[in-house]
């Protein structure tokens, strides 16, 4: 991006559509509140004062999926779960991204039994998996800002 | 430790259908037929002040000759604080009288024991009148997860059934990846 100042009153920010695109994407992540277990208790705490990922833009949790375009995946997926998570996944608009967080949602964590879903990329593409039973705020944290990286170098047209 | 009144009164009441009465770790504990536990729950109940229940739920025993399950419901009485535990034993065919007219909060407590076991409550009524129905697994699902013989990580059809509800072209087919 450049800055052009063409006259006292008048200046012009130039920059590439698609890095400008992507620029405004990465910086207003609106996840998803999809908390199943305990680490939705971390997600709050990420999203509230201590932590506050009000910081990187994404603070704005919606309750419903065609507002938002990341979904953050905190718990333990169970079977009867795993079709509403596919419908929910489906109702975002494109462009759109998930979180897999935590060893529940990334392979099943404890519970390999005949109820939970053995990772919740079965059913969904996963972008970011964040290990951890539950994982800290600070590593949901950084999982946000890898996958803001990856809106960065992924460009506007292959989200 | 219970008022012995109560067991007293139990006693004379159904003399015959009383199977045995023990205690354990403090708790008093009647077991009794399974034709009279009707009968036996609404005298606690109206007559003995013990007006809570606290739980009901079913234990499995697959080797015990006879009867295979065991359903146990805990009573307490908010006045004395005194808790009554009635154990019934039934066979794998056999039905068990529902409570849902003494206890509105036996419904649910019901379903859970039938969706985890399959011990059929008879005449047991919802809120909405509606019937006995499977109350933490997906209505449609086949076995009964809490019995001694179900596989720990399903057997097969687990899997099936997410897949019959999950859209054509998802990423992969649903299994237990895992080893053993």
């Amino acid at each position: 991006m450049a800055v052009e100042v063409l006259g006292p009153k008048n200046v012009a920010v130039t920059a590439k559509l698609d890095k400008l695109v992507s620029w405004g994407r990465r910086w207003s992540f609106w996840p998803m509140t999809f908390g199943l277990a305990c680490c939705a208790i971390e997600m709050m705490a990420m999203a509230a004062g201590r932590f506050d990922i009000s910081r990187i833009g994404a603070e704005v949790f919606r309750p419903s999926p065609r507002h938002s375009d990341v979904m953050i995946v905190a718990g333990t997926v169970t079977k009867k779960m795993a079709p509403v998570l596919r419908r929910l996944y489906d109702q975002m608009p494109h462009p759109k991204w998930v979180v897999s967080m935590g060893s529940c949602a990334n392979s099943g964590g404890v519970f390999d039994t005949y109820s939970v879903l053995q990772g919740v990329d079965l059913v969904v593409p996963v972008d970011i998996y964040v290990p951890g039973c539950p994982p800290t705020p600070e590593t949901l944290f950084d999982a946000l800002m890898k996958l803001q990286d990856k809106v960065r170098k992924g460009g506007s047209l292959n989200a | 430790m219970l008022n012995s009144k109560v067991l007293d009164a139990l006693k004379s009441q159904f003399n015959d259908g009383i199977i045995e009465v023990s205690e354990s770790c403090g708790d008093q504990i009647v077991e009794v037929k399974n034709d009279i536990l009707h009968d036996v729950l609404k005298f606690l109940h109206d007559e003995q002040s013990f007006d809570y229940l606290l739980f009901i739920t079913a234990l499995d025993y697959p080797k015990r000759e006879g009867k295979r399950f065991d359903v146990v419901y805990q009573l307490r009485a908010t006045s004395t604080f005194d808790e009554i535990r009635v154990k019934v034993s039934v066979a794998e065919d056999e039905e068990v009288e529902s409570i849902t007219d003494i206890w509105v909060s036996a419904i649910g407590d019901e379903c859970e024991t039938y969706d985890m076991f399959g011990i059929w409550f008879k005449n047991h009524k919802g809120s909405g009148g509606e019937g006995l129905r499977r109350a933490l697994m997906p209505d449609d699902w086949v076995g009964h997860p809490f019995r001694k013989e179900y596989p720990l990580k399903g057997d097969g059809f687990s899997d099936r059934w997410a897949e019959k509800y999950l859209p054509k072209g998802q990423r992969h087919q649903i299994e237990h990846t895992r080893m053993p």
